[in-house]
């Protein structure tokens, strides 16, 4: 079944030139967009079932084989990772061409939005796929082009400002990845990542110290991570709401991909672990400040983007395997509730005319259903239980108290503060909006069953993930063994040992 | 393999060059600084692999053939860079069209909220205002 591996690459991209071709039929491109996403979906979920067996499977592009050409690899993790992010992006696709309808297609251009959202597509799944260097790179650079079309779609004032901001933040990244690319390939004379995994061992610590440093710092302005991460609630929030939904859904989860990938496979066990938890723990912190002290929703959800982010570091700082499962868990979570969050914000906008606080009120009268859709994953962010926010901060607080360091009890600690201050800045969103009387300024408009059944999807996706928590943290757990060996991975590319 | 000095000092060149140039407001500098870092890491790349003659089967001996994979990546890399760079041509473009200027503005939203908190007002908003 390994023809199945590159198939959720090459279906976007040949969707996104048929739907180019389609410039002029916005139906067939509909039609297009959706058949290819769901297709995508369906293969994704075919590859995770495929997988639980632990054996991977593995594809050499052209025929060319491991270390000559370029591989690509579904093993757990990296179908796991594909299933939600196919899932969360065939909702927003549904959204955003409920959207396009409801606003007359002022928001979203159609003609280009419908290729450049499948481009994108290809983009993450190829980083997941990636079991090469290079070709990860090539991964990060289809999606972040499309990205910087998505943003600036439309050419307006704020979205330029704000996308100018983007675009160069993540040139930078990408330039420091690529410096490092060049740097490992002279140090090791390879870039596929199961020969790297051997090699990089051989190297003097403080080369392997170097490298490691240059690809955490590129993959962790594309994570937004704390120091690295004040572009993001300044860009994300200026999008038309669908792009924000997706952007928030998956790109920084393919940085936290990448990161996971290269600490267990290339550098594991090595000196980082260590500034991932203090990283970790400042993200967590300092982001949910800054959230707490926002007037606009979609901001607001911008910062508690980063903040979580670092409860994702804090799993994999804590390199063992219970750590490394929550991490997992806690992706998949994070993934669903913030694309949810910001399709709500979305109606918000649509329903309310605006998201910033001061203009909104009496939201829950309004419309109760959107209450709802807000109110169920504002809650899971924040960790109630039984939500899968709760599952998954209780792995992570648990694996900190297995490891019992100063400095995983001080994480255990931020993480529950942080989950707090989520709770409090999620219910200032709705005391402010969704209570109080309504203003006379907003609009009295139908909320578009378009875009309300693809939210009310991922709300009852968010609320599933408690329902199936037990089976998805097995996953997580045999998707972490697996990455924690190493061997198998190894193996999985070179059957008859490295050349 | 032994790094040839002129290539490093040049790498290094562009490098310095093309940070000085991105630390810039306005967007055509951080364009040019961006294109000079592209061409530096380029030829970093090509410094990784082995020097010697064209890699093209039976024209020489092997052992003398250069490391065709670097070449391969930077031609990847030019391509990758060749589309940056229109789109921040058309970026700074568009920027001027409709401000008059491309210089890269300071995040509004966050100096408000800045200011509000330097006059210690919160968010501004009164919810206590109907708590029905």
């Amino acid at each position: 079944m390994n023809f199945l591996v590159p198939l959720p690459v090459v279906m976007p991209l040949f969707g996104a030139a048929l739907t180019l071709m389609m410039a002029r039929k916005p139906r067939a491109q509909r039609a297009v967009s959706l058949t290819v996403l769901v297709a995508t979906l369906a293969v994704s979920c075919a590859m995770l079932w495929l997988t639980t067996t632990g054996e991977p499977l593995v594809v050499a592009v052209g025929g060319w084989a491991a270390p000559l050409g370029i591989v690509l690899i579904a093993d757990q993790l990296a179908a796991l990772m594909l299933v939600v992010s196919s899932a969360v992006t065939v909702c927003v696709l549904v959204y955003s061409i409920g959207q396009g309808m409801a606003d007359g297609h002022d928001e979203t251009p159609l003609s280009v939005y419908h290729p450049t959202y499948l481009i994108l597509t290809a983009g993450v799944t190829n980083a997941f796929l990636a079991g090469d260097l290079f070709n990860l790179y090539v991964g990060f650079e289809i999606l972040l082009v499309a990205s910087y079309v998505l943003l600036t779609l439309g050419g307006t004032e704020n979205r330029i400002r704000a996308g100018s901001t983007y675009v160069v933040v993540s040139l930078l990244s990408s330039v420091i990845f690529l410096t490092a690319i060049g740097l490992i390939y002279g140090a090791t004379g390879t870039l596929n990542m199961a020969q790297l995994a051997e090699r990089l061992d051989a190297l003097p610590d403080g080369l392997r110290l170097m490298l490691q440093g240059m690809l955490l710092l590129a993959f962790g302005i594309k994570a937004a991570v704390f120091p690295l991460s004040s572009w993001l609630p300044d860009s994300y929030p200026t999008a038309p709401a669908p792009v924000t939904a997706v952007f928030a859904g998956l790109l920084t989860k393919v940085g936290v991909y990448a990161i996971i990938r290269t600490e267990t496979l290339l550098f594991p066990g090595g000196r980082a672990a260590i500034v991932l938890l203090i990283v970790g723990l400042l993200t967590m912190v300092v982001g949910i400040l800054g959230a707490v002290a926002q007037s606009d929703i979609k901001r607001l959800l911008s910062f508690t983007l980063v903040s979580h982010i670092g409860y994702l570091l804090f799993g994999v700082g804590l390199t063992t395997q219970l750590g490394l499962s929550s991490a997992i868990f806690y992706v998949v979570h994070h993934i669903t509730i913030q694309t949810t969050l910001f399709l709500a914000a979305g109606l918000i906008e649509k329903r309310g005319g605006s998201t910033a606080l001061d203009k909104l009120g009496g939201l829950a009268k309004l419309s109760p259903l959107l209450a709802v859709l807000f109110l169920v994953p504002a809650l899971n962010l924040a960790g109630i239980p039984p939500f899968s926010g709760f599952i998954g901060k209780l792995g992570l607080v648990q694996a900190g108290v297995a490891d019992g360091g100063v400095l995983a009890w001080l994480l255990v600690a931020g993480g529950i503060l942080t989950s707090l201050l989520t709770l409090y800045a999620v219910a200032r969103v709705w005391n402010l909006a969704f209570w109080r009387t309504p203003r006379p300024s907003m609009p009295s408009v139908r909320l578009p069953a378009l875009m309300v059944t693809p939210t009310l999807a991922l709300v009852v996706l968010g609320v599933a993930l408690t329902v199936v928590a037990g089976p998805l943290f097995e996953v997580g757990d045999q998707a972490a063994a697996s990455l924690l060996s190493r061997a198998y991975y190894v193996e999985a590319v070179f059957s008859g040992g490295t050349p | 393999m032994t790094p040839n000095l002129v290539y490093v000092v040049v790498i290094g060149v562009l490098f310095a060059a093309g940070v000085s140039m991105v630390l810039e407001r306005s967007l055509t500098r951080v364009l040019m600084g961006m294109i000079l870092l592209g061409n530096g890491v380029n030829l970093l790349i090509l410094l990784g692999g082995k020097a010697g003659s064209p890699p093209i089967v039976g024209s020489s001996p092997q052992e003398e053939m250069a490391d065709p994979l670097p070449q391969i990546m930077i031609l990847t890399a030019i391509v990758i860079t060749l589309g940056m760079t229109a789109f921040l041509l058309a970026l700074a473009y568009r920027s001027w069209a409709l401000s008059g200027h491309d210089e890269v503005q300071d995040d509004v939203e966050d100096r408000r909220i800045m200011q509000l908190a330097e006059r210690d007002e919160g968010s501004g908003i009164d919810d206590t205002e109907d708590a029905r």
